[in-house]
C-alpha cells in the first residue's frame, strides 16, 4: 500500500531520514525498529575526515533551529572500512549523503561508495561551497551544479539523488540542469541560510555567524519548492523540510514528492519516523486509498 | 545501556528559592539502571518558542518508589515553562543519556556550583551506599545561590564556600580549607570557570578528575553533532561521549 519507487530503488514506504539528523541510524535503534523505514540517509561523507566548525554550532529559533555543524564526519575510507560493516545488514535502503569541496572530491567519494554492495543510492549534497571557485555553492549556479553531477554520473552507476539548496533565485533552473546532467532523482530542501543574535552578549549565537535553518518554520517554503520542481522535471522528487507528522508528509506527497525525509523532528521525538509511517497507513485506510501513489502529485 | 522514551508522572514538586525547583517523577512501571552523571532530555510543551528538548541531569534516583528527581534552575523560556508544571501532570523523558561518572575512589571530593550541584547528589548517594563518605564542597556568590544543601549532609561531609561569607567559608570553592587535601578522585559540575579552576588544581597535583560539561544540545543521542567539545582527541559529543569527561582528555578546554 505504501510502496514507492525512486528510479530503480524500491522503498517499502515513502518515509526516510534526513542526512545529519539521524547519525548512522544506530543512534535511534533503541527507540524504533529502523528497518520499518523506507530508507536512511546517513551523515554527509567527505573525502577526508573532517572536524567541522567550532562550538557553538546550534541555536534554537521559533519553530526551528540553526546549525553550523560543518560536515564533521569520519571520511569515506573509515565509512567503508568501519561504519559500513556495522549498518549494512539493516533491512532498509541505506543511502550515503556525499559531500565535497571540489569536483574531484565528490567523484572520489562517489566512486568508493559505488563499490559497496548494500548501498543502493547516494544523495549528492551540492549545497557545499566550491573552494576552487571562491567558496560559491555548487548548487547555486546551474552550470556548476550540472558539471558536478555530470562528473559524478560518469563514476557512479546506481541511483543518483541530487540534494538541492533553497538558497537560490530559481530552484527550478537548478533542478532542470541536474536532471539534464544525469540525476535519477532530486531531493529538496537543504537548510536555508539564517542568522540569530544573542542581544545580551551582543554576538551571534553561532561560531560561524550564519548557519542553516531547519524545522517546522521552513516547511511552507519547502512544500512550495517541491511543488514547483515536481511540475518542472520528469525525475522523481524527494521532499523534506520541517516534516514532523504524517499530515506534513502528506502535504509533500500531494505537492509531488514520491518520498520524504524527516530531519529536525527526530530531535524532538526520536520515534517520530515510525509514527509517520503508521499515520500514512491510517490515512490511506481512512480514505480508502489502496496505493499511496494515487495521491502523489495530485496538486 | 538501552535508552527509553517514557511518560513520567510528577509526584512531587519543591521550590528552592525563587530560581530553583525540583520535580520528582514516577515511572509507570520499573526504571532501568541509571548511572550518576547521566541526564535526561525533557520535552517542554505549551510554548511556541521551545521546540527542542532540554537536557537536565538526574539529581536523585529512588528505585524502591520508581522515581527520579530533577533539580532545575530557571534561566529561560523552557525552564520557566517546566517550573509551571503541577503534581499529577505528565512529563516525557528520553533517558538515561550520556556517559556518567567513574564510580571509583576511597577518598573522594565532589565540587559543585549552581545547577551543577544537581548530579552530585545521586553521586554522593552512590558513594555512601558503598561505604565511602565523600567530601562535598558547594559554592555560590551568596548562600541563597546554593539552593539544595540538606540532602547532601546525609551522604557525606558537606562544606560551603560563599563569595560574600554569608555561609561557610568566605571565598571560592578552590579556596576552601578542605579543598587542598589529598583526595584520590575529584568530581566537579558547575559554572565553567569553577570547573576549570578545580581541574587545573587536580592536574597540578596528579589527582584523577572528572568534569561534567553542559553544552547546548539538540538531539541528546549523538546524532546531530551539535554539542561537541574540543578534546585532545578532536571534537567529541558531550551528549554521548560525555557529559562526564576525564580532564586528561581536556587539555585544550582547560587552557582556554
Ligand atoms: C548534560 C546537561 C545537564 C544539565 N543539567 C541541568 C540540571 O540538572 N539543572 C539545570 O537547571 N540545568 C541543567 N542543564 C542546563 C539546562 O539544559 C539549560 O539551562 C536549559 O536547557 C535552558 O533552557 P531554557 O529554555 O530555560 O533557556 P533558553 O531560553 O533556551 O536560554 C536561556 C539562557 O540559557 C542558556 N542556555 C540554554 N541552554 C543551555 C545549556 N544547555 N547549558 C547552558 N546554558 C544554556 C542560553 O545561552 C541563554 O543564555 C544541563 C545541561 C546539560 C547539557
Ligand atoms: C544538525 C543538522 C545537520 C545536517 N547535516 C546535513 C548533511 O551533512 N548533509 C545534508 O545534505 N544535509 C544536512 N542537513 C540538512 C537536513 O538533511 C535537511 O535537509 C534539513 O534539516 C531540512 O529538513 P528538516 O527541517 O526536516 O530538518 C543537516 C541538518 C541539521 C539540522
Ligand atoms: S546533541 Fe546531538 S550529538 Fe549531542
Amino acid at each position: 500500500m505504501l510502496e514507492v519507487k525512486l528510479h530503480n530503488l524500491t522503498l517499502k514506504n515513502p518515509v526516510m531520514t534526513a542526512s545529519g539528523t539521524f547519525g548512522y541510524g544506530e543512534e535511534f535503534s533503541d527507540f524504533i525498529d529502523i528497518s520499518r523505514l523506507g530508507g536512511i540517509v546517513v551523515k554527509g561523507t567527505t573525502g577526508e575526515r573532517r572536524q567541522g566548525n567550532p562550538y557553538p554550532r546550534m541555536a534554537e529559533t521559533p519553530s526551528g533551529m540553526l546549525n553550523a555543524v560543518g560536515l564533521q564526519n569520519v571520511g569515506v575510507d573509515a565509512f567503508c572500512s568501519d561504519v559500513y560493516h556495522r549498518i549494512k545488514d539493516i533491512d532498509t535502503n541505506i543511502i550515503v549523503n556525499v559531500s565535497g569541496s571540489s569536483i574531484e572530491e565528490y567523484c572520489t567519494v562517489a566512486e568508493k561508495i559505488n563499490e559497496l554492495e548494500n548501498i543502493p543510492a547516494i544523495e549528492l549534497n551540492i549545497s557545499c561551497p566550491n573552494v576552487k571557485k571562491g567558496g560559491m555553492g555548487f548548487g547555486t549556479n546551474p552550470d556548476m551544479a550540472a558539471q558536478v553531477v555530470g562528473e559524478v554520473r560518469k563514476v557512479y552507476d546506481k541511483t543518483l539523488i541530487v540534494k538541492l539548496t533553497p538558497n537560490v533565485t530559481s530552484i527550478v533552473d537548478i533542478a532542470k540542469a541536474v536532471e539534464a546532467a544525469g540525476a535519477d532523482s532530486v531531493s529538496l530542501i537543504n537548510t536555508m541560510l539564517g542568522m540569530a543574535i544573542d542581544v545580551e552578549k551582543r554576538r551571534p549565537y553561532l561560531s560561524t555567524i550564519t548557519g542553516g535553518l531547519s524545522g517546522p518554520c521552513v516547511k511552507p517554503v519547502a512544500v512550495r519548492m517541491v511543488w514547483q520542481v515536481a511540475h518542472a522535471v520528469n525525475i522523481p522528487v524527494v521532499g523534506l523540510g520541517g516534516i514532523s507528522c504524517a499530515n506534513d508528509a502528506l502535504e509533500f506527497l500531494m505537492a509531488g514528492a514520491k518520498a520524504i525525509e524527516v530531519g529536525t523532528a527526530n530531535f524532538v521525538d526520536p520515534a517520530v519516523t515510525v509514527k509517520i509511517v503508521e499515520g500514512l497507513e491510517e490515512y490511506c485506510n481512512r480514505h480508502g486509498i489502496k496505493d499511496i501513489n494515487e495521491i502523489i502529485g495530485i496538486i | 545501556m538501552k535508552k527509553h522514551i517514557t511518560d513520567f508522572t510528577i509526584v512531587d514538586r519543591k521550590s528552592y528559592g525563587p530560581n530553583y525547583f525540583a520535580l520528582t517523577l514516577q515511572h509507570p512501571d520499573s526504571m532501568p539502571e541509571i548511572v550518576p552523571g547521566q541526564f535526561v532530555e525533557v520535552e517542554v510543551k505549551g510554548t511556541r518558542e521551545v521546540m527542542l528538548r532540554r537536557p537536565i541531569s538526574i539529581h536523585d534516583v529512588d528505585y524502591k518508589n520508581n522515581t527520579l528527581t530533577l533539580l532545575v534552575q530557571i534561566v529561560g523560556k523552557g525552564t520557566r515553562q517546566l517550573s509551571e508544571l503541577k503534581i499529577g501532570e505528565k512529563l516525557n523523558l528520553v533517558y538515561p543519556l550520556g556517559h556518567g561518572f567513574t564510580l571509583e575512589g576511597e577518598k573522594v571530593l565532589l565540587v559543585g556550583g549552581g545547577a551543577g550541584t544537581a548530579p552530585l547528589l545521586y553521586l554522593s548517594k552512590h558513594f555512601a551506599s558503598k561505604g565511602v563518605k565523600p567530601t562535598i564542597i558547594l559554592g555560590g556568590r551568596t548562600k541563597e545561590l546554593i539552593p539544595v544543601q540538606e540532602p547532601f549532609g546525609q551522604y557525606g561531609e558537606l562544606c560551603i564556600a560563599t563569595d560574600d561569607g554569608s555561609q561557610g567559608e568566605k571565598g571560592m570553592v578552590t579556596q576552601h580549607s578542605r579543598f587542598a587535601e589529598k583526595y584520590d578522585r575529584i568530581f566537579t559540575c558547575g559554572p565553567t570557570p569553577m570547573m576549570k579552576a578545580v581541574a587545573r588544581h587536580a592536574q597540578a597535583n596528579g589527582i584523577e578528575c572528572e568534569v561534567s560539561l553542559e553544552n547546548m544540545m539538540a538531539c541528546g543521542v549523538g546524532a546531530c553533532l551539535c554539542c561537541v567539545c574540543d578534546t585532545d582527541e578532536g571534537h567529541k559529543c558531550v551528549c554521548k561521549e560525555g557529559p562526564v569527561f576525564n580532564i586528561k582528555k581536556l587539555n585544550k578546554w582547560m587552557e582556554n
